[in-house]
């Protein structure tokens, strides 16, 4: 374990997946998916387009639950509490697990009103000025912004705005936060300011990041996930983890062939 | 005759981008757009002349009594339209009553809850035919439904008459607005922990409200001008009424009744309500121009 860069030995487990299979009617998407996630840690989902690395993502906190026909076999857990029982609200989920999207997507309000959104739904009892300023401090953007709340969230450019959705997701107080690829639609040097910041909040929250991009799975995470694609005997295409460990090892000494070939920009 | 195969070597001299416009093509070009700007000025012309027409018979006519008197008996001059201005703008409430509620409410549940289901395709495809129904029935089903159990002739019945013509445009123009936010913005909403009616009073209703502001006005302009629905609901009323449930002047029929009899100071008072009537139409018109521009998306 000389590679690991995590201070604790064994961290907790946040979300435990057990034999998942993801299904959209019929088809299925990802099979038999078996990982566990960290607490305060970045994992980073990687591989191929079309491996279910989304997919899995948003199973973590039942957005999935919005697609028609989708559905979950096996088991997800959050802090041992199975995601999938029939007693559980997907709305108090999402509470808790947070989500930033590939694209920003600021509500056409004011930036206070877009950081404040889900204190309001959540009937927040607290001061709101004092949680806008934190939250916005903590997604980098407080200095940025401070001088115009008021003015609307589509007004800043998209590495703002993308900071502002995390602002907005840091503001529900969750405690875990899922980013859905969120420097695809970025300039370098945002996707870099997005990049130290995914670094500050791990202190605070646990974080899964899907990405295309190699480069920032190895500069922001802690453990990485490769999932790949292969063809079924129906001729559609199934996820499937293939290889699960710290970013170091995933990058610079994988068990598994598929991992070295994709890392290495052989493939994908 | 230029060979293909070989690559293609530049003409070095200097006229070689030189335009030609002789040439068959160019003419051909130039023609084909002199035809459509011909085709657009003749599509404008009818609105064109109309506006000139209604102004330039109207303006002379408009003076304070146009606003605050009752119309003159057949044959005398003088007098006003000013109940019929009033009940014009009280039968448009009540459809704007009718209709608003009515239309937002269930283009909202087209668009955010009955998304792609059959019974929204039956929903969507009444709310088409209903807007294509001739104006003059949406009037007799006011006369059955209204009337006929009232008992008497009403700005009420009017009222509904016309919520029936706003009805389709509202809800058709209202949901186009609320299929227009982008569906990232509604995920963003459930992935903070919104519910579903969180998400669409929150989120949804006020970035669509610019385009739900103008499916209103445009459904109130076009109700605005309607005489054939009128005629068997509201009637007419010779004198002041504010009553909800009695006959009620408006400026469409009361143009109509001036118009048809042979009397020059009523046809001249029909000119002036006429352009009374355009000017509200086409101030409710541009009103809704100045939203559409608001909006968010």
């Amino acid at each position: 374990m000389i590679m690991t860069r995590n201070p604790q030995p064994t961290p907790k487990v946040v979300l435990q997946v057990q034999n998942a299979s993801i299904f959209y009617g019929s088809f299925r998407a990802v099979r038999d998916v078996t990982m566990d996630i960290y607490a305060n840690e970045v994992t980073a989902l990687i591989g191929p387009s079309g491996c279910g690395k989304s997919t899995l993502l948003r199973c973590f906190n039942r957005m999935n639950d919005l697609v028609p026909g989708a559905r979950v076999e096996g088991k997800i857990t959050y802090h041992g509490k199975d995601l999938y029982a029939r007693d559980v609200d997907p709305v108090e989920v999402r509470r808790r697990i947070g989500m930033v999207f590939q694209k920003p997507n600021p509500f056409p309000k004011s930036i206070y009103d877009n950081v404040v959104f889900g204190a309001r739904v959540n009937k927040y009892k607290g001061d709101f000025d004092e949680l806008l300023e934190t939250s916005l401090r903590q997604a980098a953007l407080w200095d940025e912004v401070k001088d115009k709340l008021q003015e609307s969230g589509l007004s800043l450019s998209g590495g703002q705005q993308q900071r502002l959705c995390i602002a907005r997701a840091i503001a529900t107080k969750p405690d875990v936060i899922l980013m859905d690829e969120p420097c695809s639609a970025l300039d370098p040097i945002s996707t870099l300011k997005i990049e130290e910041l995914i670094h500050e909040l791990k202190q605070n929250y646990t974080i899964v990041i899907v990405t295309h991009n190699m480069q920032q799975a190895t500069r922001v995470s802690d453990r990485t996930a490769f999932f790949n694609a292969e063809a079924t005997e129906q001729g559609n295409r199934v996820g499937y983890l293939v290889e699960y460990d710290h970013t170091s090892v995933i990058f610079n000494n994988p068990k598994q062939k598929a991992t070295m070939d994709y890392v290495s920009g052989r493939f994908g | 005759m230029t060979d293909i195969s070989q690559p293609h070597t530049p003409d070095t001299t200097n006229d070689q981008f030189r335009k030609i416009w002789t040439s068959p093509r160019n003419l051909f070009g130039l023609f084909m757009t002199g035809l459509t700007g011909l085709f657009a000025a003749i599509a404008i012309l009818p609105l064109a002349a109309i506006v000139i027409n209604v102004a330039s018979q109207g303006l002379p006519l408009i003076n304070l009594d146009l606003f605050t008197k009752l119309p003159p008996p057949p044959g005398l001059s003088g007098g006003g339209l000013g109940n019929a201005i009033v009940g014009t703008l009280i039968v448009l409430g009540v459809a704007f009553v009718i209709s608003t509620p009515i239309g937002v409410l269930g283009a909202v549940w087209l668009s955010e809850f009955g998304r792609g289901s059959k019974i929204a395709y039956w929903v969507r495809f009444s709310a088409n035919v209903l807007s294509g129904v001739p104006a003059i029935i949406a009037g007799l089903f006011s006369y059955t439904i209204v009337v006929m159990t009232m008992g008497t002739f009403s700005a009420f019945a009017g009222g509904v008459a016309l919520a029936v013509v706003m009805l389709p445009i509202v809800m058709r123009t209202t949901e186009e607005g609320l299929v227009l936010v982008p569906e990232e913005v509604r995920l963003a909403a459930f992935g903070l922990g919104a519910t579903r009616f969180e998400t669409v009073s929150r989120v949804v209703l006020p970035a669509a409200l610019p385009s739900i502001a103008t499916a209103v006005t445009l459904a109130l302009a076009r109700a605005g001008g309607e005489a054939a629905p009128l005629l068997f609901t509201a009637l007419n009323n010779n004198f002041w009424s504010t009553d909800l449930f009695r006959p009620i002047a408006t400026l469409s029929v009361q143009i109509y009744f001036f118009a048809i009899i042979p009397f020059k100071p009523q046809q001249e008072l029909a000119w002036a309500g006429a352009l009374v009537l355009l000017s509200i139409i086409l101030i409710v018109s541009i009103v809704s121009r100045f939203l559409t521009r608001r909006k968010s998306y």
